[in-house]
């Protein structure tokens, strides 16, 4: 089953704005070993070659936060999304 | 301005715990949840022990929406190709009320709805965005651009506490402090889980995996049956997968772990409904933060009470307990009329005279203890191997099964250093 299925049996609420803001200075000049691409658990964040950009599909956050702890540089400025939006756990 | 009792920020176990305790009190409580209904945004394995927990708790998990009473015990040890189960059952877990299964949705907005018929009010789809402090203490919230003014603050807020860390009362969050849980609700329906799981009706199983589910680092994967569902999941340490080489793809693990034959017919023909992640506190005893602050009170996840035994994860009892004790401790303050930390303290003795850091104490060695590669690599793949040599039958004479096993154990590594300072270990845990 491919990431993306199992994110879309989940019931998400969608804010406009991203909860997760990436310092893509930091990204390119403090890291060499980018663990944002490995570690979510959504595999939502991808790097761009060309723009030399790192991206997230902020929509399909789990909120577990394991970004933000892994990114050692600091780079990742994380805050639960607004109350009414982000995923809503009908199992949990 | 607003101003109530006590504001719990967070409606998980360990906040709705602590507005149980302080129902029907003569105060005035509200509880702040960020998710649409309490439960909305959890996720645990899980299994609630209840022994340690039956004697504080009261009547507050009277009918409560367990899934099954757990049963059976399984403990898998997998090698990359092979591996070796234990099966345990017995009268003591058939007869007694010891653990059950739970999915946090629904058993989370049951226990909010029986602390709102109590008169507390719970309000969803609040996040809490800050504290509001005056000369050091804390006085309240702030949340959705509305201020409310409170004699004292429960932080409940879960692992991430962002209250704990404003009010500058937890460290930075490292990746070896932490580990992150994935997992997957499969539909089944309640026969089929009974046959397949070999258990009565509202029985369970319980069973936990280490080894190769995680490419022998630190962490295991875990299958609790529910009443039509089976929770199927791969923890793994923060550090222990960003150290692997290459870096595991964590949301690979699982899908791997599914594929296992081990795994397959558990789960064929079901249905996956959800996919949920979560973090977990892995530090144990060393980890816990500071509990109290003038007008603060700090419970559950957020406090670091959360313990990897190995063989299963604690957190849900000590979040149970940890804010039942925090309601205790804010009916004294409020009979006083002293919030401060001279009567919050007594949050902390009464902890420290409880189970909660009794546990978390006792196993303080269990993280260094798991934190070596032996146990999650050398003997989930040496112990099945082993056991395949001796059911293995080739052509020719069959070695004798004392010599095969000799010279499996000297052979994988099994007897070396490792292992006796392994033994020599386990006396601390
Ligand atoms: C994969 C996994 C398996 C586990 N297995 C087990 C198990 O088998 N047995 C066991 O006992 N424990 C297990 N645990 C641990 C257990 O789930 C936790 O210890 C427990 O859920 C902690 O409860 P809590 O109430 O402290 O926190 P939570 O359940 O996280 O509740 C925190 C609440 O606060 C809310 N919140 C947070 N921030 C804000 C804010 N700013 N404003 C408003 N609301 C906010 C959240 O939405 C949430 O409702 C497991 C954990 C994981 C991740
Ligand atoms: S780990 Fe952090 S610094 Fe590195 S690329 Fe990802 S976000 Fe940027
Ligand atoms: S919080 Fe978790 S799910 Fe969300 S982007 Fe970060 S790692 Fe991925």
């Amino acid at each position: 089953m491919k990431i993306e299925e199992k994110l879309a049996l989940n019931a998400f609420k969608t804010d406009r704005e991203s909860h997760i803001k990436i310092n893509q200075e930091i990204c390119r000049k403090a890291c060499k070993t980018r663990y944002c691409l490995y570690v979510c658990p959504g595999h939502l964040y991808s790097y761009d070659e060309d723009r030399a950009e790192i991206s997230v599909e902020f929509a399909g956050c789990l909120e577990c936060g394991t970004c933000m702890i892994a990114c050692r540089e600091g780079a990742i400025e994380w805050s639960y999304p607004k109350g009414e939006f982000g995923v809503q756990y009908r199992y949990g | 301005m607003e101003k109530v009792d006590v504001v719990i920020v967070g409606g998980g176990l360990s906040g709705l715990s602590c507005a149980y305790r302080l129902a029907e009190k003569d105060l005035q409580v509200i509880v702040v949840e960020r998710g649409d209904f309490p439960g909305s945004k959890n996720v645990t394995g899980g299994r609630l022990y209840i022994k340690p927990i039956e004697g504080i708790v009261g009547d507050m998990l009277d009918g409560a929406p367990f899934e099954r009473k757990v049963v059976r015990e399984r403990w898998t040890l997998m090698g990359e190709k092979n591996s070796v189960t234990v099966d345990f059952t017995g009268e003591n877990l058939k007869e007694n009320r010891h653990s059950f299964t739970v999915l946090r949705s629904t058993f989370d907005r049951w226990l909010s709805e029986r602390v709102m018929e109590k008169g507390v009010f719970v309000i969803p789809r609040y996040r809490v965005d800050g504290l509001l402090q005056e000369e050091g203490k804390v006085v309240g919230i702030k949340a959705g651009g509305e201020e409310i003014y409170a004699n004292v603050v429960v932080a409940s807020d879960g692992v991430l506490s962002f209250m704990a860390e404003k009010a500058g009362l937890k460290p930075r969050m490292t990746p070896k402090g932490y580990a992150i849980g994935i997992k997957e609700v499969i539909e089944l329906s309640e026969d089929r889980i009974n046959e397949r799981f070999n258990v009565g009706k509202e029985e369970g199983v319980a069973h936990l995996f280490i080894g190769d589910v995680t490419k022998g680092r630190f962490g295991g994967g875990f299958l609790y049956t529910n009443r039509n569902t089976v929770s199927l999941g791969v923890v793994v340490g923060i550090k222990a997968m960003m150290e692997a080489k290459p870096p595991i793809e964590l949301h690979t693990l699982l899908d791997t772990f599914k594929a296992r034959y081990e795994i397959e017919g558990f789960i064929k023909g079901g249905r996956t409904v959800e996919y949920g992640a979560h973090i977990i506190p892995e530090m144990g005893y060393k980890g816990i933060s500071k509990l109290y602050h003038d007008g603060l009170i700090i419970t559950g996840d957020a406090a670091g009470f959360a313990l990897n035994m190995g063989i299963t994860v604690r957190g849900m009892e000590f979040a149970i307990a940890s804010g039942i004790m925090a309601g205790e401790t804010i009916l004294k303050a409020h009979s006083t009329g002293d919030y401060s930390v001279n009567t919050l303290s007594q949050y902390g003795e009464m902890l420290k005279s409880s189970f909660v850091i009794k546990d978390l104490y006792n196993f303080r060695e269990m993280g260094d203890f798991l934190d070596r590669d032996e146990v999650f690599s050398l003997y989930p793949r040496s112990i099945p191997d082993m056991i395949e040599k001796v059911v293995w039958f080739d052509e020719g004479p069959k070695e004798r099964i004392g010599a095969t096993l000799w010279k499996a154990a000297k052979g994988s590594g099994l007897m070396g250093l490792n292992t006796l300072k392994l033994l020599l270990g386990l006396k601390k845990v």
